[in-house]
């Protein structure tokens, strides 16, 4: 019961905020902290057993409300709990248009992506994803950047297109056993199971395309940098650091086990296409300018190493992946806080016009470069641990080629630090250039911010409870 | 006192989060006194640790807590106490305090001092981990946290785009060989399951997984690609020169005495792993001995203080890989410890000759500053004495050794080993004459300006001075006594490879040539410097001053072409190429809904028309089909 909470407070939060207009913002502050509560009360109790709730929602159809939470549940339940009044609080003293509008669809958004996370019905799964999705359109679609109209139109036709495709296999799944329950994970995943290697061949892209796209994995990233450069930062945090997770969740949640065939057939294949992405991204992101996109293709080859892992076979890869879902949600909140408040002062995101941030506003610069060093997964912090995993993952993978793959994933991290400390020495060092305003953080960034650096170090020192939370997860015996 | 080995590392920690919190409120002063008191704790614990394992002999492993653990792979965030991290805790905390209370001196006049103090806190917490972990994964933290202070240190006086630059620099080609490191640490943990020491050299030592040694090769060469980049060495060099970008004393701590030794440690710590390796032994002797001709023969025709200093050090950790390739792991850490001292204490003196010439570094606008700064001139001659290897001296008797061990290895190596010992010499000659005798060659502010400098910083210096002069006399040549105390020491963790043992009668002959050629090579560079002309380099001297034009070749090589591949990705591959195709569909179903949209007459007649060539088209289909 306390699962649907978790959906309901945003909805009805959500909907109040619509009429509730000015004070939208505080009615969106109380439900966030409110749904962080239920999230962390929700992670300790399904730590060491998984919870499940469930009624008959379409019986002539077999479709059921049915909600569980496992360690991965919890755990991205618990980011979104995190990250929701985190962004809230740091943008607490900057005026939207329309607040009432604007923070009820930042909780319906918060709603949908919750109930991907819980679903435990195919067809429930489905009607979170495009309730995620719709609220984050119309966000981008009214509080955008110039060009935010075509942008999000492609953003959505992108995504609709792959969502229509894991429609019909679905579909397709669930009439293979018809049923009172013929949408529940365990009929889905045992009609998938018995199908033959060949359908489970093609059924494999028919379901992964919607996430390839949602994660997104070359080459079906280019409405990514678009989409965050034209969002609001906000919406671009929700983007990034929690629905970009709907994508790997799925993957773990709705394909590796349903098209065991299809996956051992194609894993070679996508980890291919995650390590070019890999490259091919973090070449991109060394010569933007902007930093709105440089975080972007940073995060495209983030993701890249992440599903390469994904489909490596190995309980550690998994293991690993579960724990840099959360540090990659985390990590890149902070990149988006740090990038609006310097869009907010000095008015540009442009690098080439900004510089000296360590003088004019040295408590931003210092929390800048920490979280900065988080991205490129330096030792200590948050960001190293998921990854030194990642590439165990890769390197053990049965495939002929595993150390190829580890060797040029890599390669990642050696451009990674290139374009990270690029941007970390146009913005932060050197003269004053353009940031001539010395205003530091404010009390409420500086929480916003202080949150995120202390899980950046906390977990960094001591990862031990995010691994044994999701341990069970990702299959890992522990002793 | 063993168990209390966590507490090392945690005064400095201490250190660094007073100063990094308090960075802007507290005065400068209580800045350097925390930062200085941090590192000298840790120095009384890490004596008291050194006399246990000395006397006891014994290696332990302290387990702090749990840090990674996800089914079999288990990797706990523990310490390793034994002769040889205790050898090098007391290096850098020892050496790190003297440097610590030089630096309240001489970052004095800096706004931001107090900072300079956490980051320097921190380089050593770093440091102690590296030294520290009981496996390769902590050394990994340790290793790349170093990493990220001499980042920091390097790019202190940010304001300055170059010194960022410098520092950009060292991080990336640092995370080069770290990449190198973490294959290296993946291929342990593929074949053995394990990175701890105990249990991978258990492992090694005749365990249950025996591996060809091959793949001891690959492993210990991976390792190794991650020594060159921390260690300076040939092809990942080039950015321990640019980090001279750094205060004085940062040089002197982590670009000197500790942090580029790393690897050296990192090879002498995986003994047991290079001696079932040879052909990558092979390989870092080959490097090493190759790195110290090319950096010392550069060296010769620097005249920056500072590059001079950091091509010699580039070229004495080539020695030091010298000596581990030949099999010589206790002569390379004995090199390290000497080298230490004297080239600390040289950096030092440079800083302090900087210092009194207000920031000028071109050895140049130098001359006979012996008179004005005596402290500071006889600490730094006998640097010089203790690098060049005149008997007596602490470098003659690691260098020494190192040269016998390259003598009975192969005769060639040593020849050529030989030569850059002699261009050490000469270079080092150089700087001192042009430095500190002669006449003063500045402008007339500078001259009038010329004093010594004060006790925080001469004392370092003299403390430092006593060391270069003494500290070799725990490893004496073979030929004049049996006992070698250093050797001794480290027996239990380290165990040398091959054989090294001359006759006395060759190395008796081997001494005497290398002191008798240093000697002439001091008289050379004494007569070089006599009177002082630098016109405009040509030939062979330019190429040198221009350091072989290696930065030129990797910009052209590496920099420029991934520069360019990453625009033409961005604009043509990207851009108009994936997402070409995908508004290019977009369009194209426009295109066709558009067209289609004609069919749509609302004529009834076209409709029937339509229906009955449909219903036609189907029949003839299913007729063939049929059939």
């Amino acid at each position: 019961m306390i699962l649907t909470l978790l959906i309901l407070v945003p909805i009805a939060a959500g909907i109040l905020s619509f009429l509730a207009k000015d004070s939208a913002k505080a009615v969106a502050l109380i439900s966030s902290i409110a749904t962080l509560g239920l999230a962390a009360y929700i992670s300790a109790a399904s730590y060491s057993q998984p919870m499940a709730w469930s009624i008959p929602w379409i019986p002539r159809l077999g479709a059921q409300l049915s909600l569980y939470s496992d360690g991965m549940a919890a755990m991205l339940c618990l980011l979104t709990g995190i990250v929701m009044p985190v962004v809230f609080i740091s943008n607490w003293n900057k005026e939207v248009e329309n607040p009432g509008g604007f923070y009820g669809l930042m909780l319906l958004a918060q709603a949908g992506i919750t109930g991907v996370f819980l679903a435990h019905d195919a067809l429930l799964f489905y009607f979170f994803w495009e309730l995620a999705l719709i609220p984050v359109y119309f966000l981008c679609s009214i509080w955008g950047g110039e060009k935010r109209i075509p942008v999000t139109f492609k953003f959505f036709v992108y995504t609709f297109v792959g969502s229509l495709l894991m429609l019909s296999a679905i579909i397709f799944l669930a009439l293979q056993n018809p049923g009172a329950n013929a949408y529940g994970w365990d009929n889905i995943v045992s009609a998938g199971m018995s199908l033959d290697p060949v359908t489970q061949q093609w059924l494999f892209w028919l379901i992964f395309i919607a996430f390839a796209i949602k994660m997104p994995i070359f080459p079906f990233h280019t409405w990514q940098p678009d989409t965050y450069e034209q969002s609001p930062t906000s919406v671009t945090i929700i983007l990034s650091a929690l629905m970009v997770k709907m994508g790997l969740f799925s993957v773990i949640r709705w394909l590796l086990p349903v098209v065991p065939e299809g996956v051992a057939f194609w894993s070679n294949t996508v980890i291919i296409l995650s390590i070019i992405g890999i490259i091919y991204a973090s070449c991109i992101a060394i010569v933007q300018t902007d930093m709105k996109r440089l975080i972007a293709y940073s995060s495209i080859a983030h993701m890249g190493l992440m599903s390469a892992a994904a489909f490596s076979q190995t309980s550690t890869g998994m293991h690993g992946l579960m724990v840099q879902m959360f540090n990659h949600g985390i990590n890149i909140t902070g990149m988006w806080l740090i990038v609006s408040m310097i869009e907010q002062r000095w008015g540009t995101r442009d690098m080439t016009k900004l510089g000296g941030m360590a003088i004019s506003a040295p408590k931003m610069a210092i929390a800048f470069v920490i979280i900065s060093f988080a991205n490129i997964g330096l030792p200590l912090t948050n960001g190293f641990v998921g990854e030194f995993m990642l590439f165990n993952g890769l390197f053990q993978s049965p495939s002929p080629y595993h150390i190829s793959y580890m060797v040029l994933a890599g390669l990642g991290v050696i451009l990674g630090a290139v374009y990270t400390l690029n941007m970390v020495q146009k913005t932060t060092y050197g003269n004053t250039v353009g940031m001539t305003i010395q205003k530091d953080l404010s009390v409420n960034e500086y929480v916003g911010l202080a949150v995120i650096i202390g899980i950046i170090l906390m977990l960094g020192v001591y990862p031990k409870p995010l691994l044994d939370m999701t341990a069970a997860a990702a299959g890992v015996m522990m002793p | 006192m063993t168990n209390l080995v966590w507490l090392v590392p945690l005064f400095p920690l201490i250190g660094f989060l007073i100063n990094g919190i308090g960075w802007r409120k507290m005065p400068k002063g209580a800045g350097g006194v925390i930062g200085s008191l941090a590192i000298l704790a840790s120095f009384a614990v890490s004596l008291g640790i050194f006399f246990e394992v000395k006397s006891s002999g014994t290696s332990t492993v302290v387990h702090l807590f749990d840090f990674i653990q996800s089914g079999n792979l288990y990797i706990p965030f523990a310490f390793q106490v034994d002769a040889l991290s205790s050898l090098f805790l007391l290096i850098i905390t020892g050496i790190g305090f003297l440097i610590h209370v030089y630096s309240t001196s001489y970052m004095h006049d800096d706004e931001g001092m107090v900072k300079y103090f956490a980051y320097l806190n921190l380089f050593v917490f770093s440091m102690l981990l590296l030294v520290l972990g009981a496996n390769y994964l902590i050394m990994f933290i340790g290793w790349e946290g170093v990493g990220l202070c001499s980042y920091l240190l390097i790019g202190f006086w940010f304001k300055n785009r170059d010194y960022t630059n410098a520092a950009k620099k060292a991080f990336v080609m640092n995370r080069i060989g770290d990449l190198g490191f973490l294959v290296g640490m993946l291929l342990i943990l593929f074949n053995y399951g394990t990175l701890s020491y105990n249990e991978f050299f258990g492992q090694l030592n005749g365990g249950t997984v025996q591996l060809s040694s091959n793949m001891h090769n690959w492993i210990a060469i991976c390792l190794f690609i991650g020594a060159m980049g921390k260690s300076a060495q040939i092809p990942l060099y080039t950015w321990l020169p640019d980090a001279m970008a750094g205060p004085t004393p940062v040089s002197a701590l982590i670009h000197a005495a500790t942090m580029v030794t790393a690897g050296i440690y990192m090879i002498a710590r995986s003994n047991a792993l290079y001696s079932l390796a040879p052909m990558a032994l092979n390989l870092v002797a080959v490097i090493g001995l190759a790195t110290a001709i090319l950096a010392a023969s550069i060296a010769i025709r620097q005249y920056d203080i500072k590059k001079v200093l950091a091509y010699s050090t580039v070229s004495q950790l080539g020695f030091m890989f010298l000596a581990l390739g030949v099999g010589a792991y206790t002569t390379a850490v004995f090199h390290v410890m000497t080298h230490a001292f004297f080239k600390a204490l040289m950096f030092l003196g440079s800083g302090s000759v900087i210092h009194a010439m207000g920031g000028e570094q071109d050895i140049r606008s130098m001359g006979g500053l012996g008179k004005k700064m005596k402290i500071t001139s006889i600490t730094f001659l006998i640097g010089c004495l203790a690098i060049a290897g005149i008997p007596g001296f602490s470098g003659f008797f690691s260098k020494d050794e190192i040269l016998a061990a390259t003598y009975a290895h192969s005769p060639v190596m040593y020849y050529l080993a030989l030569g850059a010992a002699l261009m050490t010499a000469f270079y080092m000659f150089r700087l001192y004459f042009l430095t500190f005798t002669g006449s003063f060659r500045g402008t007339h502010d500078q001259e009038h300006h010329l004093h010594e400098s004060p006790a925080a910083m001469t004392i370092p210096l003299i403390v430092l001075a006593i060391m270069s002069v003494i500290g070799g006399y725990v490893g004496l040549p073979a030929v004049i006594s049996e006992h070698h105390a250093f050797n001794t020491y480290l027996a239990p963790v380290v165990a040398n490879f091959g054989h090294h043992h001359l006759e006395h009668s060759t190395e008796w002959m081997l001494m005497g040539l290398s002191t008798g050629l240093v000697i002439i090579m001091i008289i050379v560079a004494y007569n070089a410097t006599k009177k002082p002309n630098f016109k405009e380099n040509t030939g062979l001297a330019k190429v040198l001053e221009n350091k072989w034009y290696v930065d030129e070749l990797y910009d052209a090589i590496i920099v420029r072409p991934l520069l360019a591949l990453s625009s033409a990705l961005d604009r043509f591959v990207e851009k108009m190429g994936i997402d070409g195709v995908v508004n290019g569909v977009g369009k194209t179903v426009r295109w066709g809904s558009d067209r289609v949209r004609l069919l749509q007459t609302g004529q009834v007649g076209f409709y029937i028309f339509m229906m009955v060539i449909g219903m036609t088209l189907l029949f003839t289909i299913s007729f063939f089909w049929v059939q």
